[in-house]
């Protein structure tokens, strides 16, 4: 008898739970095959350890992982195309340690005054809309522009225009051709950019990289193309998704909402709940076997393609008690949210900032703030990132 | 317990900054960790932490 292979991704029965076909495989055959959607196979692995074993072992590498992507990196990838998303080290250690210092904890604390100011201000345009309004549009994404365009130093007026080109790259079954040509359109844009910032320098990273990297030679202009490219998409979708869907499951628990606008001290720890009971990355993220190897019992053979899902690993009873049930008294820092391992998520102290600021004044901003529609009507994404694609909100 | 840190490993992902803010700090110019002080008695938890959720597996723990 044949038994039929799944095909990855698994279809979720309810937007914000692990597909049950998966929480059954962690239980019974926690790394197994699956087919990809062109016919390939590739390995799931499906519990926190394991999941954390794959994006934390030199045993498996991050380049030529492009087979096991949704379209739009294929397309990159087929084009030659290369941020340091894709190398190993010490390539991708080179690489990430000329940006890290932009990333630090201290760094990112200094963005806090000028990160509340947009809020504040996006929070005041959007209480003046007429109701209902999308607080995903109207909110979630300005906020998350702003503070990227002013970190990065990109025109605020550009957005539409590179939010869309982001958004065709993200979209799981993107036809291959127009990703390619978003990806083309993106890199022109910021090469422009590069010139303006070597010229005119201006205090932003754009410019900082510009003059620190380029000028003396530690990186090639495409390289810093690449390099920009990503960070302007990265920041983007990835926090106003989270901001949208944050605000929708506060909305539908509001006695943990009362508890942190009577204890502001229960933030911090509500966000990374908040982080983990959501874990956005649901399809990805790809590796592949360097070397031969057994993981939870099966055979891994050099080339094999690993799906290390955060999502499976923030949902896993091992190391969450109960995770299907949002809790912020749980302390779920070890959640991996940001991905694992030396590609852990560059800008994550940029999102908890703007997380932890957003959710410190909108429901005070905004305190009737309630759903348009029941909450069984919101409509969820078809991107790499599991999130509320609209929030229609009163207030 | 005694802390050790691998700047070479290191990512600068900050995680041991937010676990632990009296014990690491990250370099000015790469981002890479910057081991301030051993645990003193009642550190111990947050130097665990910082450890356990240390993406590159840069901080070890030898008690």
């Amino acid at each position: 008898m044949r038994i039929e292979m799944p095909v990855w991704p698994f279809p979720r029965e309810r937007p914000l739970d692990p597909p049950d076909r998966l929480t059954d495989l962690r239980a019974t055959c926690p790394v197994s095959k699956v087919r990809m959607y062109d016919g390939g196979q590739a390995w799931v692995v499906t519990r926190y350890d394991d999941i954390r074993t794959v994006l934390g072992s030199d045993d498996y590498s991050s380049v030529n992982t492009w087979k096991y992507q949704p379209s739009a990196s294929r397309a990159e990838a087929e084009r030659g195309e290369h941020s340091f998303t894709t190398m190993d080290p010490p390539d991708h250690t080179h690489f990430r340690k000329m940006l890290t210092r932009h990333f630090t904890v201290k760094r990112v604390a200094e963005l806090r005054p000028v990160v509340q100011t947009i809020i504040a201000e996006a929070i005041d345009r959007f209480g003046a809309l007429p109701q209902p309004a999308d607080l995903v549009a109207e909110l979630a994404y300005p906020i998350a522009s702003r503070t990227m365009c002013h970190l990065i130093g990109v025109p605020y007026e550009d957005r539409e225009w590179f939010e869309e080109r982001a958004e065709i790259r993200s979209v799981i079954d993107a036809d291959p051709a127009e990703a390619a040509q978003a990806t083309i359109d993106l890199l022109e844009y910021v090469d422009r950019l590069i010139g303006q910032r070597l010229d005119e320098p201006q205090d932003d990273l754009i410019s900082k990289l510009a003059h620190e990297l380029l000028v003396p030679g530690r990186l090639t202009r495409p390289e810093l193309v690449a390099t920009v490219r990503l960070l302007l998409t990265a920041g983007h979708e990835t926090t106003a998704t989270m901001i949208g869907t944050a605000t929708f499951v506060w909305l539908t628990h509001p006695e943990q909402l009362a508890q942190v606008q009577a204890d502001r001290t229960l933030l911090p720890a509500a966000i990374e709940e908040l982080l983990r009971y959501i874990s956005m990355l649901h399809i990805t993220v790809v590796r592949r076997a360097k070397n031969a190897t057994e993981l939870a019992g099966q055979q891994i053979s050099p080339g094999d393609g690993m799906i290390a899902n955060p999502a499976a690993a923030n949902k896993d009873p091992a190391a969450f008690e109960n995770p299907d049930l949002f809790d912020i008294h749980r302390d779920a820092r070890h959640h991996i949210a940001f991905g694992f391992g030396v590609h852990q998520c560059l800008g994550q102290q940029v999102a908890r900032l703007e997380l932890n600021s957003v959710f410190g004044v909108l429901f005070d901003r905004l305190p009737n703030l309630r759903l348009a529609i029941p909450a069984e009507q919101v409509e969820f994404g078809n991107s790499n990132l599991i999130g509320v694609q609209s929030l229609p909100v009163c207030w | 317990m005694h802390i050790k840190v691998d700047v070479e490993r290191c990512v600068g992902g900050g995680q041991c900054v937010l676990s632990a803010p009296r014990l690491f700090d990250q370099d000015d110019d790469d981002g890479t960790v910057i081991l301030l002080a051993q645990p003193e008695p009642g550190e111990e938890d947050d130097a665990r932490q910082a450890a356990r959720v240390c993406p590159a597996a840069a901080i070890e723990i030898i008690d």
